[in-house]
């Protein structure tokens, strides 16, 4: 076994760190897209909207049916075959509307079951005050929910900042992609490979200190 | 006046509400009193909708409902005649008891956010519980939860309450407190539907007792009347169950 070039992974540590912002933007701005469609998809399915409710099934059936490369590649590759005027999208938009959508199909499944895990006494009360059905689900349930989701919600968020690492296949230039060509540029694959490893590793992690402060937010209410 | 025609209801073929005719006055307090399963709550619930009636109508001063054909809009209007007072208080759990009891003023009736705080303190003061504005709920023990789902209920100064059977699910310990204030409420003429099991309760408060069975009201009257000289056997045989001797 060779010895690890510790010199070189101090070096590339400068280098990626100009990345994790392209990281983090496309992982937040998709979470945060991700998080409005998936409450708005949920809402539909409880609510049982006519005529919307059988798309929103087929919706969610289809993104989380089909792997997220294939998703991203027909976005960025297969789309504008089909309509030019799509040949205008980068690859960091057709990554974050590709992680959105995908997403958005898993989360709108656990929203809808924290919706429902909320007491039906609280829709009742709602209701009985005479509040609308929007009312109650912005002001009441929605709030609710997202304690009960919170948890679920920041894991789907881990695994969207490492998804993003496939739009390098999409020829974006984020933290994957500017590792693979430094090490394509070095040969140390070791190296530079498990150096962005620690980096998605890191990121986590700091997300996780934040569930903690989250959750607790969130459960100010039932906390005694 | 408040008057309710042919109201039924039913679940799976089984008739919970078999027509009910029901004319309430204004500042009239009506208890409602009978065996289980014989649906009083269900006549609590259909009336403001939270279950939907079959047929019937239900008609308040400016309102006419025909519930077979009730259209959102007059669902909601109606709702705005009536508060509901939960047996299990159905606080909204991510609201304070401040904030509980603001919310339809300031969500519903369009009340400006400071004034229905204001009025909620106000509230909050009445039902002796202006030390616990801030809390919320979990924090509450179950007689103070039912205060303030009463709170709730007065703020808007609706032309019907409807109380659904407010002490069954309470310690014994609370049970007092909580009928304490369903009097000072009923003192200050509110018009209420409330059903109880709590007989003495119901003797004292009430301008009209209901005994209902099988869906229907089978004998009313005044509570002197329903409790010493009950006319139809079901009645007396059911006061028999409750009353002591």
């Amino acid at each position: 076994m060779r010895a690890l070039d510790f010199d070189y992974m101090l070096g590339l540590v400068p280098v990626l760190l100009k990345y994790v912002p392209l990281t983090l933007g496309m992982a937040s701005v998709s979470m945060l897209l991700a998080l409005v469609l998936s409450c708005l998809l949920a809402i539909v399915r409880v609510l049982k909207v006519p005529v919307v409710d059988p798309f929103t099934g087929l919706f969610i059936s289809f993104f989380r049916g089909t792997p997220l490369l294939v998703q991203l590649f027909l976005f960025y590759y297969g789309l504008p075959q089909l309509f030019p005027s799509l040949t205008a999208l980068d690859g960091i938009s057709a990554a974050v509307i590709g992680l959105t959508l995908h997403f958005s199909a898993y989360m709108a499944e656990s929203i809808r079951a924290a919706i429902l895990g909320v007491d039906r006494s609280q829709w009742e009360a709602a209701r009985s005050i005479g509040m609308r059905e929007g009312q109650m689900m912005r002001r009441i349930v929605l709030p609710q929910a997202a304690r009960i989701a919170a948890p679920t919600l920041v894991n789907y968020f881990i695994d969207l900042i490492k998804s993003t690492s496939l739009a390098f296949t999409l020829g974006v230039t984020e933290l994957m992609g500017a590792t693979q060509k430094e090490a394509a540029g070095s040969f140390l694959y070791f190296e530079s490979f498990i150096v962005v490893a620690v980096f998605y590793w890191v990121m986590v992690e700091a997300l996780s200190l934040v569930q903690g402060q989250l959750e607790q937010r969130l459960g100010k209410a039932v906390q005694r | 006046m408040i008057r309710v025609r042919g109201l039924t209801k039913s679940y799976n073929g089984h008739k919970v509400l078999d027509g009910i005719d029901l004319d309430i006055e204004k500042g009239e307090r009506i208890v409602i009193i009978g065996p289980s399963g014989t649906g009083k709550s269900t006549l609590l619930r259909t009336l403001n909708f939270l279950e939907q009636p079959d047929a019937g109508t239900i008609g308040f001063d400016d309102l006419n409902i025909d519930v077979a054909k009730a259209k959102v809009k007059e669902i909601q209007q109606l709702r705005l005649h009536t508060a509901f007072v939960f047996q299990n208080y159905a606080l909204f759990a991510n609201k304070t008891a401040r904030e509980n009891i603001a919310e339809g003023l300031h969500v519903v009736r369009g009340v400006s956010k400071s004034e229905a705080l204001a009025r909620a303190d106000a509230i909050l003061g009445e039902i002796g519980l202006a030390d616990r504005a801030d809390a919320y709920p979990s924090a509450l023990s179950g007689g103070q939860q039912q205060r303030v789902g009463i709170g709730r209920a007065m703020a808007s100064h609706v032309d019907l309450m409807l109380v659904d059977e407010p002490t069954s699910a309470l310690d014994p310990e609370w049970v007092e407190e909580v009928l304490q204030l369903m009097g000072k409420v009923a003192a200050a003429h509110q018009t209420m539907l409330i059903v109880t099991h709590e007989m003495r309760f119901a003797r004292d408060i009430a301008d009209r007792v209901l005994f209902m069975e099988g869906g229907r009201i089978v004998e009313q009257g005044p509570p002197e009347k329903i409790f010493t000289a009950p006319a139809d056997p079901r009645l007396q045989q059911f006061l028999r169950k409750v009353l002591p001797d």
